[in-house]
């Protein structure tokens, strides 16, 4: 079956559909053509897809393992609960294959220096991680109220000869951070390049970025077809900005046997659907412009920005990426909202089950992989990307539960 | 009334056109400050854009608050946040720029960050833009390849849309982005963030006479320019100088934050060339 011309996606433009393009300063309007001239030279460069093979194989550690959870799906009664394991990723997330990527790419256009915004820390770490085995010079920044909450990360960054920067304006989270991270840019694009940390920002960040990932997708699809023998009924992830579900999901939308694969993402309900509570820009929000792109934002009826609110600091963002607005449209992925308190409980409950012990982020899609297999009966599966792990989560789940 | 008593202008007629074209048949320069509406209030505001006229400036630049400002820095940053804190929305502004359209003869144009306008919708904006007595638009973060669809909307209602040139923006495409601007061409004077400094850029007057030579729009210089010496500098070769977190700065610091603004201003019109 040919692929439906309507998911060549973006345009030339950086359009997916309605979404997307670039609002952006005319002073970083050089840079980011840079990076696109640069992006698709590594992409025309056989040399590039070998070297990120060999780096995803022998430093990142991949494929990472796609395994049956015996215990969870027997607990919630249904469909199997399969897991991607982007945990064992190095670094602990799924954020290393990006990072990579984009340092790679800074090596090409032969800028020495690269700044990241971290939310949840995973970005900052694995930035600071590609910019010490590169030999770059690295300066994360991140909201304080992120800094207090994803402190083991904070170490990890600094020890790996990173500056990290604490963003003390507006709520002091990954908004805050990112607005820092552009500031930062428009002053030193000639010499620094922005390593945004997902499919969001001007184009072609969110094309780039959803590329690197795609690797979790492709690993998917084939280790689907080895170890379950045929493609799974459905697939969830968590969205924050939304890397880890689009390059989960972006394979699935291009094989021509996966048209009947529901997917689904999951974002961040916080502590319920009242503005200010949540972070679920796809399921309350509206199209509008933030941090360079146009997609379904948190906002009120000025266009500023509302305030948000998630137990997960990767999640805690009132934007998504473009392309996320472009599926939910289109009908071709279905977003799903849980709150703190369900994301809480999968976080203990695949702990104790299975061993793992996963970060907040993508507790969330296990809340609702839950449910949906709970719905589904015996002879389907459900593929759930585990992003991360979770022990930089520790502290702050032991004070929110008072463990 | 302020010196240029263009209070007759038929209303189809751009007030920004008018006001470059009889500065430069005068041989004079303009000054463009920049006023975050609403901080602390806007009432403070109206009384800074009469002050502004008063003291001699040709434009002033109403800034909307946003609450994101990524080409803002610290000064300019907080002011939009005091604003916001402070309750103030778009329709606030519109009202207060009705109230002091007929008292000034300044060139009022909307500093207005693209998510807002967004919001409301491109139409909508504009049309009560202009309703309330703007005479044109700066967009910060739309791009010259987006810009069509503003500059018509612009047009249509009888208003300029400048767009900015950076110092990273090489100059065949500034030739471009000027060519789409109406008004003035918003020359960015620095790379980087908007904040005092105590100093221009050094390849800045190289820059402007560049630019001077592929486009007859008239250039506006900001980012940075804080001084009258700054002023004259840039001046010299640019049409109209535009200073903002200096004066917010300078504002910040004051017990009487009016009669400081007016003093700087009258100080800043001193400075032109
Ligand atoms: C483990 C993990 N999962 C998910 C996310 C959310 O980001 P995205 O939606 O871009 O995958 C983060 C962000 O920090 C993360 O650390």
């Amino acid at each position: 079956m040919p692929t439906p011309p309507t998911l060549a996606q973006p345009d030339a433009a950086g359009y997916y559909g309605a979404f997307g393009g670039s609002y952006i300063p005319e002073t970083l309007h050089h840079a980011v053509l840079e990076l696109s001239a640069a992006y698709e030279a590594a992409k025309a460069d056989p040399a590039f897809a070998a070297q990120m093979d060999e780096l995803n194989r022998d430093y990142i550690g991949r494929a990472t393992p796609l395994q049956l959870a015996p215990r969870l799906t027997e607990r919630a009664g249904g469909g199997q609960i399969w897991i991607k394991r982007e945990d064992l990723a190095h670094t602990g997330a799924h954020k290393i294959n990006n990072a990579i990527g984009q340092c790679l790419l800074t090596l090409r256009m032969g800028k020495k220096r690269i700044i990241a915004e971290t939310g949840a820390g995973q970005h900052g770490v694995a930035t600071a991680t590609a910019a010490a085995k590169f030999n770059l010079e690295c300066e994360v920044f991140m909201g304080t109220e992120d800094m207090r909450r994803q402190r083991p990360n904070v170490l990890r960054m600094q020890l790996m000869g990173a500056k990290v920067t604490g963003v003390e304006s507006g709520s002091a989270t990954l908004k805050d951070a990112t607005n820092a991270a552009m500031r930062d840019w428009m002053a030193t694009s000639e010499t620094t390049h922005y390593t945004i940390g997902s499919v969001v920002g001007p184009h072609p960040f969110p094309l780039i970025v959803r590329d690197f990932q795609s690797v979790i997708g492709r690993e998917t699809l084939a280790q689907c077809r080895d170890q379950l023998g045929r493609l799974p009924e459905c697939v969830t992830a968590c969205v924050g900005g939304g890397s880890n579900a689009a390059g989960m999901f972006y394979p699935f939308t291009q094989d021509p046997d996966a048209h009947d694969v529901k997917l689904v993402g999951v974002e961040p309900g916080g502590l319920g659907s009242e503005f200010g509570k949540h972070a679920a820009s796809l399921t309350h929000g509206r199209p509008g412009v933030l941090h360079g792109s146009l997609s379904y934002v948190l906002q009120d009826d000025d266009g500023q920005t509302s305030p948000v609110h998630s137990v997960s600091a990767g999640l805690d963002y009132p934007g998504v990426g473009p392309e996320h607005a472009y599926w939910k449209d289109s009908g071709r992925v279905t977003y799903a909202s849980v709150t703190d308190t369900e994301a809480l409980e999968a976080f203990q409950l695949i702990s104790k089950l299975e061993g793992i012990l996963p970060a907040l982020e993508c507790s969330h899609a296990l809340a609702h992989t839950l449910k949906v297999a709970a719905a589904m009966p015996q002879d389907q599966a459900v593929v759930m990307n585990l992003s991360g792990r979770g022990d930089k989560d520790l502290d702050e789940v032991v004070r929110v539960l008072g463990l | 009334m302020g010196r240029l008593g263009f209070s007759t202008l038929s209303p189809m007629k751009h007030r920004i056109d008018a006001i470059f074209s009889d500065l430069q048949a005068r041989d004079a320069k303009a000054l463009m400050p920049f006023f975050t509406a609403g901080d602390p209030d806007l009432t403070t505001t109206a009384d800074l854009l009469r002050a502004a006229d008063t003291a001699g400036a040709a434009v002033c630049e109403v800034g909307f608050a946003f609450s994101d400002p990524v080409a803002d820095g610290p000064t300019i940053e907080a002011s939009m946040q005091r604003a916001l804190d402070g309750g103030v929305d778009v329709q606030g502004v519109f009202d207060m720029v009705r109230g002091v359209r007929d008292q000034v003869s300044l060139g009022l144009v909307a500093m207005v960050s693209y998510s807002i306008v967004h919001r409301w919708g491109l139409e909508r904006f504009v049309s009560e833009a202009a309703d309330a007595g703007f005479d044109g638009f700066i967009f910060p973060d739309l791009s010259l390849e987006a810009s069509g669809p503003a500059r018509a909307a612009a047009d249509a209602a009888g208003l300029t849309l400048s767009l900015l040139v950076a110092p990273t923006t090489p100059i065949e495409r500034a030739k471009k982005i000027a060519a789409a601007c109406s008004g003035f061409v918003y020359v960015v004077a620095r790379s980087g963030i908007t904040g005092a400094r105590a100093a221009l850029p050094p390849e800045l007057t190289d820059r402007l006479h560049a630019l001077r030579e592929v486009t007859d729009v008239p250039l506006a210089v900001g980012f940075g320019v804080s001084k009258p010496e700054h002023v004259r500098d840039v001046t010299t070769v640019a049409d109209a100088a535009i200073v903002a977190s200096a004066l917010i700065d300078r504002m910040q610091g004051a017990d009487q934050p009016l009669d400081t603004a007016t003093l700087m201003l009258k100080e800043l019109v001193g400075g032109l060339a």
